[in-house]
């Protein structure tokens, strides 16, 4: 299944019928972290979600940084696919520090 | 707040479209207590059920600013009012929560939104019960709050993850929601002999719909099996109705009221307190339309998404007029 420009969230239409846009929102909790997907909104514009997402998801102070990203710009992996796209990484133990053995006695 | 389901939406149920691979995937997900996540394949029915109960609840928190929002401009402080209004506003960012995750299986928030208007989604019938005295303000929040926190507690393991998060956020911030209403009673409970009798009047008209909002008894809910199975569910209406019960008998006792129900008694051999019979005609009545308040809420609703329509067409001016504005100022 070729669904790769489906966006992460949303098998329904990404766009309204009057025009506003699904936006999917990214927050950063605080200085240090990443930011972290926390939901959608729904926008005229980017600039509109933006300060809709603050008053949706940050009433507590849970951020100093939020993200808003068109949802329809989000390309995402499929489930569909999720074995063979995430495949190549399955033999490959010797990644782990644990596929190492260690003399006795050594601190690492 | 809320969280169990309302009975029958009149909407669509689709045709399922059979993929066993997919159905093998599902069903092993849920046996290792996973969790579904949006783009995965799931059986129609589990879609159709998802999307029933996180409308239902959506819709809830939407109609449930109605009895709060009336008393805004009635509250007796200026600090009872800035608490109602961000409690209010609490109400409305959950029921966005639970529409973002709702969107997720595929129903647009203004279907849904279409559908509650035209009286053809279910929210929780507690909220077609009027609230008529300040006590009441104090009442919802304990009762109604305390008991749709029991729910929803509940469901911050639900199988299907988008609503899972929502729950998690939306418990967070519920607490305050009961604490506050426990807090309003407890100052009326010390007060005048007026006061009193209003405290302990609220308590009585908003006891037996808080706990008919747990949904109808075991033996007659038409979904708790499948949707146990599914793990949507993962405790019947009955056995969160029984803890919400024996959580709030000790609650009440502080204040110093009681419940209406003579036949409220500590069983120890169970365990738990035994109650009296709930009113399930009743329950059924309100939750098909003939409520106190059912059709004023709707109306209301109604009338609040057509006067806010200015707003969203001055929102799409002000993007066309940005959109323009970038345009000029790319090809200046």
């Amino acid at each position: 299944m070729n669904d790769s420009i489906v966006p992460i969230t949303a098998p329904q239409p990404t766009t309204r019928a009057d025009g506003w846009r699904l936006f999917e929102v990214f927050v950063r909790p605080r200085r240090g972290l990443s930011h972290s997907h926390v939901g959608s909104i729904h926008a005229p514009d980017a600039h509109m979600a933006l300060k809709n997402a603050r008053d949706l998801y940050t009433r507590r102070q849970e951020g100093v940084s939020i993200w808003v990203a068109a949802a329809s710009d989000i390309t995402a992996s499929s489930p569909d696919e999720r074995d063979s796209f995430f495949e190549p990484a399955g033999d490959k133990v010797y990644r782990h520090p644990t596929f190492y053995d260690v003399p006795e006695g050594v601190q690492m | 707040m809320y969280g169990a389901t309302f009975g029958e939406d009149e909407s669509q149920v689709r045709e399922t479209v059979v993929d066993t691979d997919g159905q093998a995937r599902f069903d092993r997900l849920i046996a290792d207590d996973s969790r579904i996540e949006p783009r995965d394949w799931m059986p129609d029915a589990y879609r159709q059920t998802v999307i029933r109960q996180i409308a239902q609840h959506a819709h809830s928190e939407i109609i449930g600013m109605q009895p709060e929002g009336n008393f805004i401009t009635r509250a007796p402080s200026l600090r009872r009012k800035t608490i109602l209004l961000a409690k209010v506003q609490d109400e409305a960012g959950h029921g966005q929560y639970l529409y973002s995750a709702m969107e997720t299986l595929g129903m647009s928030r203004d279907e849904a939104m279409d559908l509650l208007h035209q009286g053809r989604h279910k929210y929780s019938s507690v909220f077609n019960y009027p609230a008529v005295t300040w006590a009441d303000m104090g009442a919802v929040g304990w009762l109604v709050d305390g008991a749709a926190i029991v729910n929803q507690v509940a469901l911050c393991r639900t199988s299907y993850g988008p609503y899972a998060r929502a729950m998690i956020r939306i418990c967070k911030e519920e607490s305050f929601h009961q604490r506050q209403g426990y807090e309003a009673l407890h100052v009326l409970s010390r007060g005048t002999e007026e006061q009193r009798r209003m405290c302990q009047d609220a308590i009585n008209r908003w006891w037996w719909p808080a706990l008919m909002m747990f949904g109808p008894p075991d033996t007659q809910s038409s979904h708790t099996a499948q949707s146990m199975q599914w793990k949507i569910k993962r405790h019947t209406n009955d056995e969160l109705r029984q803890k919400f019960i024996d959580m709030s008998v000790s609650q009440v006792e502080v204040l110093g009221m009681t419940f209406p129900d003579p036949d409220l008694a500590w069983n120890a051999e169970r365990g738990h307190y035994d109650y009296g019979q709930i009113d399930w005609d009743e329950m059924y009545r309100v939750v098909k339309g003939d409520g106190p308040c059912n059709t004023k809420r709707i109306e209301h609703r109604n009338q609040a998404h057509n006067e806010g329509r200015w707003v969203r067409e001055a929102s799409n001016a002000n993007a066309a007029k940005q959109a323009a504005r970038a345009l000029g100022e790319a090809a200046a």
